[in-house]
């Protein structure tokens, strides 16, 4: 293990650019040099070096031992992940798409989440679960959703949804080293694959050392003074992208990235609407018992004299459609997430 | 024995099914060139096609009834062509059209069609335990029915598939599993991820027939299948077939096949399973000139499925709060779902996002 890892609030003008699926895969190898009993499984994550480029590279320099291709049967090898990780190794297991979950839930929800809990803290399951989510690229309900809320309302997982590659390492590197199981959801859209263009956002300049970002520490990523957005993923990006169409308009958001859903950092949204008094909500999960429920919940708790008007967008509570004309409605874009906003301004 | 007639059919089945997939890379790639983006032109999206897999649909299919029913997995183009899924609603659906086979919501992993009792499922085993309830449902209503789930064979390790040879096994339902051996599951080869030679081993451990057909000869598999479908029919419970096919192309679109071994391709290509038949039918006195006549019949039929399917008007967008039940509660959940008034026609009004 790298004896001290420096926090880093900001990549320096020195770093170079990556990609997030770049940057993840530098943590993951990072791990893997210095710490033996990580190793990573999955479907097609060997040769094809996963199927959004999250594991590209990693079987030249460690092998099939440790870099292994797993049968389709999910529920065998994330399970086997918590048996290894309660044996005491560092397992990374990934599932391909976050859809797939069902086939495999028990083993995530009863043993990965709960087993630190069930045995009073005799056992811990230092895994990660690294898996692709969310749409924009017509693939239909079974391979376009985020799941985010399903994974966070379970309680005993740790779960991080990094939104630019400086987050998707330092957080990956925070991640492995856990001694809890963390959920690390990565959006398809912003990895920086050739094949679906990312926006120009989730692409920055990252550190070549190792550096940790603790979770629960949500990033503001552009202070405003009128209406608070609280986002997270793919969304972050479009949020910004609003933000600046508004500020033409002479209305200031400030742009929240939550960063990590488990833990959950409460005081930097309720800093925020204490300020702003207004707050909207966007996320690419279903709407109804999510992630925009909770945030609004917790503001009304801690903040509810200083609230004047509350918003949320996110996926109508409908399974995500095929045609580009039908996914287009459902997921909140830029110009809706702008149009909430200045509805909330008025 | 098969009939020449039924061999025709077949050819005919087979030819059709390549052709369009074919026609789809054609598709497919509109938008998407020089720069490859997934989510370009008129078919977005994942599209897995199954060039090499033909023999496999048209084989079984052939036994097969209206009211029988089919499951399919990701790669189901060739099953729904031999099953007789309305190819010009198919293609529309493909193209994401309003007239499609499901609204444009489903797309190519997703095609239903209750005509002919045919649906999918893109998560890769999870079609067979569907299958075992259909074959359920026509033993409990003592209708002859029955039921055949494909799967490829980077599908017999899942939970989905063994628990429902089990199920089908033990209640002795009329149902056929079929597996496509193509060899490949996406970049992993079948011997990194089991250790049985062949799928059909799977079924002795559940005590029920498994017959493996070691090549894709669309005369093989009819026998075999029409063995399985009759046994099944006559209510002697299922069967595991597992026919090796050929992936012609990549996993799916945009696969540039980096793992896979350069003789790997040219086998596949080499085995080409509707040149077989048509050496068959020439055996049996069928002329080049009939055999051609087939294939532009079939050529024909593709070009206007898919000229028909472009002309069809796109989704509006409110029909995203549709469907979402049958029976849509008068107070929907969320300001955007679909409120229903007291006929149950879904409300068009849509969501304010
Ligand atoms: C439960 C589940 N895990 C993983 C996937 C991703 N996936 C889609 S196709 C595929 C390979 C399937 O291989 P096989 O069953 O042999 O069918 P083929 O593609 O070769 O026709 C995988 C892993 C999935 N759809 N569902
Ligand atoms: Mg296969």
């Amino acid at each position: 293990m790298a004896t001290e890892s420096r926090d880093y609030t900001e990549a320096t003008e020195t770093d170079r650019e990556l990609t997030m699926s770049r940057a993840m895969v530098e943590a993951i190898a990072w791990e893997m040099r210095e710490n033996e009993e990580v190793f990573y499984m999955g479907e097609d994550v060997a040769d094809y070096g996963g199927i959004f480029s999250s594991t590209t590279g990693l079987l030249d320099e460690f092998g099939r031992d440790r870099v292994m291709d797993v049968p389709i049967s999910e529920t065998a090898y994330l399970g086997a992940a918590v048996g290894a990780a309660q044996a005491g190794m560092r397992p990374i297991a990934e599932l391909m798409f976050v859809d797939f979950f069902g086939v495999a839930m028990d083993q995530i929800y009863n043993n990965m989440a709960k087993n630190t809990y069930m045995s009073g803290g005799s056992f811990s399951v230092p895994m990660v679960l690294t898996t692709a989510v969310g749409g924009t690229y017509n693939d239909a309900g079974q391979h376009s959703q985020t799941l985010y809320g399903t994974f966070a309302h379970l309680p005993g997982m740790k779960v991080v949804v990094p939104s630019t590659a400086y987050d998707a390492k330092g957080l990956m590197h925070s991640a492995i080293r856990d001694d809890d199981p963390v959920v690390y959801m990565f959006h398809k859209r912003l990895m920086g694959l050739g094949w679906m263009p990312s926006p120009s956002g989730p692409k920055t300049g990252v550190p070549k050392d190792d550096y940790t970002i603790p979770f629960g520490e949500a990033d503001v990523k552009r202070p405003g003074d009128d209406v608070t957005v609280v986002t997270l993923g793919l969304h972050v990006h479009r949020a910004m992208e609003a933000a600046e169409q508004l500020d033409d308009d002479g209305i200031d958001a400030e742009v929240i990235d939550l960063r990590t859903l488990v833990p959950l950092d409460t005081e930097t949204v309720l800093d925020s609407v204490r300020k702003t008094g207004k707050l909207l909500v966007v996320d690419e999960d279903y709407q109804s018992f999510g992630v925009t429920g909770e945030i609004i919940a917790r503001a009304a708790e801690g903040a509810l004299d200083d609230l004047s008007a509350v918003k949320r967008l996110a996926i109508p509570d409908v399974p995500i459609p095929y045609a580009r004309s039908l996914e287009d409605e459902v997921n909140p874009g830029t110009d809706d997430i702008a149009a909430a906003v200045r509805e909330l301004h008025e | 024995m098969v009939s020449v007639t039924d061999l025709q059919t077949m050819y005919e089945q087979m030819v059709t099914a390549r052709h369009y997939e074919e026609r789809l890379v054609d598709e497919y790639l509109v938008g998407k060139q020089p720069a490859f983006d997934i989510s370009a032109g008129p078919i977005p999206g994942e599209l897995h096609l199954a060039a090499g897999h033909e023999a496999s649909g048209a084989g079984v299919c052939m036994h097969l009834r209206d009211d029988d029913t089919v499951t399919a997995p990701h790669r189901p183009h060739h099953i729904a062509i031999a099953k007789g899924v309305d190819l010009k609603r198919m293609t529309a659906e493909i193209f994401g059209r309003k007239t499609g086979l499901c609204r444009g919501k489903g797309g190519h992993m997703h095609l239903f069609d209750p005509d002919v009792n045919f649906a999918c499922s893109g998560i890769i085993a999870q079609g067979c335990p569907p299958a075992v309830g259909a074959a359920m449902a026509a033993k409990k209503r003592n209708t002859d029915s029955v039921a055949v789930a494909f799967l490829g064979e980077g599908a017999i390790d899942q939970g989905g598939f063994l628990e429902s040879l089990n199920l089908a096994a033990v209640h002795d339902l009329p149902v056929v599993f079929v597996v496509e051996d193509n060899d490949w599951a996406i970049s992993m080869p079948k011997d990194r991820v089991t250790d049985v030679q062949n799928g059909a081993q799977r079924a002795a451990g559940f005590d029920l027939p498994g017959v493996r057909i070691d090549s894709d000869d669309a005369t093989a598999v009819y026998e075999a299948a029409g063995e399985a479908v009759m046994r099944a029919r006559d209510g002697n419970g299922p069967t595991l077939i597992e026919v090796q096919v050929h992936r012609r192309m990549g996993h799916f679109m945009g696969d540039a096949e980096a793992y896979r071994p350069e003789a790997d391709i040219d086998r596949a290509k080499q085995r080409d399973s509707i040149e077989r038949l048509a050496e068959d039918l020439r055996s049996h006195g069928v002329t080049d000139d009939e055999l051609d006549e087939i294939r532009e019949r079939a050529h024909e039929r593709v070009e206007e499925a898919i000229s028909w399917a472009k002309e069809q008007p796109e989704p509006d967008p409110e029909e995203a709060y549709e469907n979402v039940f049958t029976n849509p509660p008068a107070q929907a959940a969320t300001d955007g779902g679909s409120a229903a008034d007291a006929s149950g026609d879904a409300d068009e009004t849509g969501g304010d996002n």
